[in-house]
């Protein structure tokens, strides 16, 4: 009797049945599951049918993107009359965006606005995404060498052509107040926050009564106060620049915000940190500084950068104390006679500008999060 | 005892007065007084002195004068001879009323919005992120410019002014409703709706009454909005017509009469509520998720229908998270209002503005705003902590 291996091969698996899986399933499951997802569904795509294809030719496919002939030559400059009626007329964005960056800083000097954010970039990289090592040279960088350093760049002065804050404008004295903004208001913030839980009734008290009352009013009146008051409160005879009660007024503003933001961080430290860095003998300042804020700090930096997406957002009031920031300068181009009835492009440029900024900010928001929740992850 | 007492004593002397924590603290404490009250002084002396440079003296008197300004809108009669202080209170109204409107429109736009990203629809889902995501990145300032200067300018003119049937009329100087106006018989409707009102609370509060006892149910739900809304209806129907629709009609160059909903004032409410319904859209959805999948399904297991469940398990939950979140969102609302001077709608912010520009009385203008404004924050703020406390967990 010969052995006979058997060879016992199952059979492929059969495909699950086609309602199972598949677009078709996907389709029953996610759209047609119920009468009302059925409406619900319905509904959707009649409100994507009504918004979108609309939309795209306003901004696209209908928009004006090149100039005329006669433009082109240099016959003449170029007006609102050359855009087509049934889209977005680009041209005068076009015409316009030297302008939008960088208000009426003068032409030759420009490179200067742009080393000065390139450098910010690097400093901010520095700080949140750059190796591990290097946080706090980065950090000596980003809050001490680079603000002296842009601000020699942008004012100029000491070999360089002095530059009034008269002549800032446009996206760059936007993101110069944010980032004035974000520089000082962390560390007074911190400041402020360990005042408000500090165990002396007087410190905590006066650190209350500020974060609490810049808190509980609008930034207007804030921007609006320091705009009106601080001449009244300094010596006869002297004259602020209005920039600079503005950033001494939005300043304020953040510093209360980042304040509970930092306190929020600080209320997260397990007790045992505080009497475990007493116990090793350390004073409060050490304590502070070695171990519970780089604790604290680590914590909130994603609520870090949600404050400043919020405070980026802010700068646009601003242009109410009569400052040329992104919008005001957008809203200032679109009342030139040549360009009447620009504005509805105009502030839409301002929105896709802004929300490229914020969203791009709130998504590394989220990315950082997740990077530095790991350690509380099983 | 005594010895151990005695030598901590002697032990706390003992130590050197700048290493005792507690005087120095004092000392701080009194640094900190003694440089704050130096700058208090000054900055007082300074303003004293300029202020005196300019001559404005401070004082609230010039609240009393007439202002010799007009506003395009106000809840309360106001014209050019109006004294300043009845104009700012007008502006405080118009502030208030903006706001709440816009926290109504935004609280349902946000709600929906909240529950549609949590549809398992996956085009609705998505459709309300794009909405969200969409909205809340871009400043609320550009967006009021949005609305009011390039869409709502762009509505046709008065004389080709879009109409539903021929009641509202829309156009670039705003939108044109039916005035209701109440005839002399009004009153008793009033008088009817309040019987109505108080009629359904005794039946909320018997019917409850009964399921504790009973166990058995009673629609009081029902019932109470029939009764509320039945009977001023039927006896207006008996009265006749208590109200009579004023309706706009275009003569000359504008509509007179009806309703008018200015276009300033549409472009901010527009603005404000679908940018403060994107947050509030966030905190629903945070709210509705952090309540466990456990509860749904325990009281599935208790036999109540996804309905009941809904709104007796899930809700009274969430919003123990939703509603702190909401009120500040609410107070924002109203901090917000001040971008309506942008648009040129007469809120507190532009009227005191110019009240500034006309009478050069800077401290005590904006010292007005800032009580304004600090009170309603304050009394948000004790609303919160009263609600906190009526609905804390109460635990073992």
């Amino acid at each position: 009797m010969t052995e006979e291996t058997v060879t016992v091969a199952p059979k492929p698996d059969l495909p699950p049945p086609s309602a199972a899986t598949g677009p078709v399933a996907w389709l029953k499951e996610n759209l047609f599951s119920s009468p009302l997802n059925i409406a619900l569904t319905i509904i959707s795509l009649l409100l994507l049918y009504l918004i979108v294809p609309p939309l795209l030719n306003w901004i696209i496919v209908g928009a004006t993107w090149v100039f005329p002939t006669e433009v082109i030559i240099g016959d003449r400059s170029p007006r609102y009359a050359d855009c087509g009626p049934d889209g977005a007329c680009w041209l005068f964005v076009r015409t316009r965006i030297e302008q939008f960056i960088f208000g009426f800083y003068p032409e030759t000097e420009r490179w200067r606005v742009i080393l000065s954010f390139i450098l910010g970039a690097v400093g901010i990289y520095g700080l949140l995404g750059g190796p591990e090592r290097f946080r706090r040279q980065a950090a000596i960088g980003f809050f001490v060498v680079f603000p002296i350093l842009s601000f020699w760049l942008l004012r100029g002065g000491l070999g360089l052509l002095p530059v009034p804050t008269s002549q800032w404008g446009g996206f760059m004295l936007t993101l110069v107040i944010a980032l004035v903004g974000i520089v000082l208001s962390l560390p007074f913030g911190i400041l402020l926050a360990l005042g408000r839980r500090s165990n002396l009734p007087i410190v905590h008290l006066l650190c209350v009564i500020f974060i609490e009352f810049v808190r509980g009013v609008p930034l207007i009146t804030v921007i609006f106060m320091a705009n009106i008051m601080l001449p009244l409160f300094l010596p006869p005879g002297y004259d602020v620049n209005v920039l600079l009660r503005v950033l001494v007024g939005t300043t304020a503003f953040v510093s209360a915000y980042m304040a509970e933001v930092v306190r929020g961080g600080l209320q997260a430290i397990p007790k045992g940190q505080f009497e475990g860095a007493m116990a090793l003998g350390l004073g409060y300042w050490q304590m502070m500084r070695l171990i519970i804020l780089p604790q604290a700090l680590r914590v909130s930096i994603p609520s870090i950068v949600n404050t400043f997406i919020g405070f980026f957002k802010d700068t646009t009031l601003v242009s109410m104390v009569g400052l040329y920031d992104f919008l005001n300068m957008v809203k200032a181009g679109s009342k030139d006679a040549n360009w009447i009835g620009a504005d509805l492009t105009g502030y839409t440029f301002c929105a896709i500008v802004y929300w490229v900024c914020c969203f791009s900010m709130s998504r590394y928001s989220m990315h950082l999060e997740r990077k530095l929740h790991t350690g509380h992850k099983r | 005892m005594a010895d151990i007492s005695v030598g901590r004593r002697s032990q706390r002397s003992s130590v050197a007065w700048w290493r005792d924590e507690r005087k120095r603290g004092l000392i701080w404490q009194i640094l900190v007084v003694a440089v704050l009250g130096l700058g208090i002084w000054l900055v007082i002396q300074n303003m004293v002195a300029n202020l005196r440079a300019m001559g404005v003296p401070l004082g609230f008197g010039f609240l009393d004068a007439p202002a010799g300004f007009a506003i395009s809108f106000s809840l309360i009669p106001t014209n050019l001879n109006s004294s300043i202080g009845r104009l700012i209170f007008a502006g405080m109204l118009n502030t208030l009323m903006a706001s709440a409107i816009s926290i109504v429109i935004a609280t349902i736009i946000g709600v929906v919005i909240g529950i549609c990203r949590l549809s398992k629809n996956y085009l609705i889902s998505r459709l309300a992120t794009a909405y969200v995501e969409a909205v809340r990145n871009v400043p609320l300032l550009v967006q009021l410019l949005f609305w009011y200067e390039a869409t709502i300018q762009l509505f046709p003119n008065v004389r080709q002014a879009a109409s539903l049937l021929d009641l509202v009329f829309l156009s670039n100087r705003g939108v044109y409703m039916p005035r209701p106006l109440p005839q002399e018989d009004f009153g008793i409707v009033l008088m009817a709706l309040l019987v109505g009102l108080v009629i359904a609370f005794i039946i909320a509060y018997w019917a409850r009454r009964r399921q504790e006892a009973t166990g058995q149910q009673f629609p009081k739900v029902r019932v109470g909005i029939g009764i509320v809304i039945g009977l001023p209806l039927l006896v207006s129907l008996l009265l006749g017509n208590p109200v009579e629709w004023q309706i706009p009609e275009l003569k000359g160059f504008n509509f007179q009469g009806g309703l008018v909903v200015q276009p300033e004032l549409a472009a901010l409410v527009l603005g404000m509520s679908t940018y403060t319904a994107a947050f509030i859209a966030e905190i629903v959805r945070g709210g509705i998720l952090a309540i466990s999948h456990g509860q749904t399904e325990a009281s599935y297991a208790l036999g109540l229908r996804p309905g009941t469940t809904l709104r007796l398990v899930i809700i009274p939950q969430s919003l123990r998270i939703i509603v702190p979140p909401m009120t500040s969102q609410y107070l924002n609302v109203v901090k917000n209002t001040t971008l309506a001077g942008a648009i040129a709608y007469p809120d507190l912010f532009s009227i005191i503005g110019t009240s500034l520009n006309q009478t050069g009385r800077a401290v005590e203008n904006i010292a007005i705003m800032m009580v304004f404004f600090l009170i309603i924050s304050l009394l948000i703020s004790l609303f919160m902590n009263w609600y906190n406390k009526r609905i804390a967990l109460v635990e073992r």
